[in-house]
């Protein structure tokens, strides 16, 4: 499915976040959306996904879900959202439940714990993993459902360093198998240059686009050496659109009264 | 000249409670030992704090009579349906605060200008409404449990995070599915707690409103022995208020275990 939004602004409390984003993201094309802290990157996924109402613009899609997709547009968040009072495997079963017969659903279950390498933690409670395993149970949910656009919401940004590679690489050897159209927000460049087919950089606030960069480096190719300075020039070059905006949104006071989509 | 070396000393420790095995134990029955021998040499009259061992004789001339049975039935009888409905209606209430705009802007208001009320002076009034029979003190048991469980429930609703929500929002499950799944398991320590709370305020009430309109019930037996001077009858009553107070904390305890392993 491709994904396209079109003029889209925002305001919280009268202070305008999003100053007319327009933006397609192809069939099984990852973009990554980058830019400073707080200035409407999640507020901008927010609305792409439809859990916020843009004052102004639309966001389409175009063409058919695949074959047994629940729920087309699928969330995967910075924070994990798992209901701590689910196991693993209850956090996976959650979006499924009442729309698969039950054989199916624990097919299904069986089936993205085996790819997730979640297998042996079925029965395990939030609690007990790792950041790493959350997230990973945060990606078979969102698996689970079959979706046709991932909304990748700074799911990296909550873990540390060491297992954030992990799951980058994971994340790129699934994007070879899968070709899932996705949304990927972050304020890591390198992140951005590891996992992107493009990368759109926004300004602080009010949020436009200030540049769209394509990644030139096929995605399974990134980690070999022979690429290493291509992508260093890339992330060089993305710093040097970024690092005047960063700065001045660091000085910025945060909006009095902001929901918690207006950061990021 | 070389410079000498000195190690570092350790200054963390401290300051974190550990747990020392049968130590509540040794010192609960330390305190039996030491009241029996006050009571048993002299030290204190027998009138003034008879000795456990005298408590436990009256206790047990009670049951045997069959008095006891009496009075800790028609107690309970109100407990569990005063505790009961008013448990039940401040659930009731305390979700539909937690979950509806309208509810909350009616409710908080309401709520908060009512809890503050010593309910059992409302008793009189249930009194001239319902009698002097036992709906009057049912009442009272149920207006006491209910505001505390409403505001518990509320709160526990109100400490779901909304990230939670959001994210069942985004599955695309239905508001249903979504208060099933998601806020009231997030609501249940909340609920938990307001019940808990709420048992021991209805112990209270039910002592209260026994002292002031009953014949029988573990608090009329409470003040009539007290009335007669029978301070071993009197002390009877009290340690079987508080084993009654400790068996409603155990249960809710073991619901909790149970209902909340995943914490």
């Amino acid at each position: 499915m491709r994904l396209e939004a079109r003029g889209i602004r925002h305001r919280y409390a009268g202070l305008e976040v999003l100053g007319g984003i327009d933006l397609a993201v192809e069939e099984g094309e990852t973009v990554a959306v980058l830019g400073p802290s707080g200035c409407g990157k999640s507020t901008f996924l927010g609305i792409a996904g439809g859990l916020l109402q843009p004052e102004a613009g639309t966001v389409v899609t175009t063409g058919a879900p695949p074959q047994g997709c629940l729920n087309p547009l699928t969330y995967v968040f910075q924070d994990f959202a798992l209901l701590p009072w689910r196991t693993v495997e209850g956090n996976i079963a959650l979006p499924l439940e009442g729309r698969l017969e039950p054989q199916e659903r624990a097919a299904r279950i069986d089936e993205v714990l085996a790819r997730i390498g979640l297998a042996d933690f079925r029965n395990a409670w939030p609690r007990q993993l790792s950041g790493g395993m959350r997230q990973r149970v945060g990606i078979a949910r969102a698996l689970a459902v079959r979706p046709a656009i991932l909304l990748m919401d700074e799911p990296l940004s909550a873990l540390d360093a060491q297992t954030r590679e992990l799951l980058l690489e994971e994340f790129v050897a699934l994007r070879a198998m899968e070709r899932l159209t996705t949304i990927w927000i972050t304020h890591n460049l390198e992140e951005a240059v590891r996992v992107a087919d493009r990368i759109c950089v926004l300004s602080r606030r009010p949020a436009r686009i200030k540049a769209v960069l394509r990644v030139d480096v096929p995605a399974s190719e990134r980690g070999q050496p022979r690429h290493a300075a291509t992508l260093r020039g890339l992330q060089e070059q993305l710093w040097a659109l970024i690092a005047d905006e960063v700065r001045a949104a660091d000085r910025e006071l945060e909006p009095e009264h902001a929901p918690e989509a207006a950061h990021g | 000249m070389a410079e000498r070396s000195l190690p570092v000393p350790f200054r963390g420790g401290g300051f974190e409670p550990r747990r020392i095995r049968h130590a509540a134990l040794v010192s609960f029955c330390l305190l039996l030992v030491v009241w029996q021998a006050s009571a048993s040499l002299g030290w204190v009259s027998q009138l003034t704090l008879p000795g456990p061992l005298r408590i436990l004789d009256a206790l047990w001339a009670m049951t045997a009579s069959g008095e006891l049975f009496r009075h800790l039935g028609a107690s309970l009888y109100r407990l569990i349906i005063g505790w009961s409905l008013g448990a039940v209606a401040g659930l009731a209430l305390g979700l539909a605060i937690g979950m509806s705009s309208l509810a909350r802007s009616v409710g908080i208001p309401m709520v908060s200008a009512l809890f503050p009320i010593p309910k059992i002076a409302m008793l009189p009034l249930f009194i001239l409404w319902f009698g002097i029979g036992e709906p009057s003190k049912v009442a009272t048991i149920a207006l006491g449990t209910f505001f505390p469980t409403a505001i518990n429930a509320y709160a526990g609703v109100d400490a779901v995070p909304r990230s939670l929500v959001r994210m069942a929002q985004s599955f695309g499950l239905s508001t249903t599915a979504i208060v099933r799944t998601v806020i009231l398991p997030g609501a249940l320590p909340g609920m938990l707690a307001g019940i808990r709370i709420s048992s021991s305020i209805a112990l209270v009430l039910l002592v209260a409103a026994e002292m002031i309109g009953a014949e029988h019930g573990v608090g009329a037996m409470v003040l009539q022995a007290g009335n007669l001077m029978r301070t071993d009858r009197l002390m009877a009553g009290v340690v079987l208020l508080s084993v009654l107070g400790l068996l409603v904390s155990a249960v809710i305890s073991r619901l909790e275990l149970r209902l909340l392993r995943w914490r």
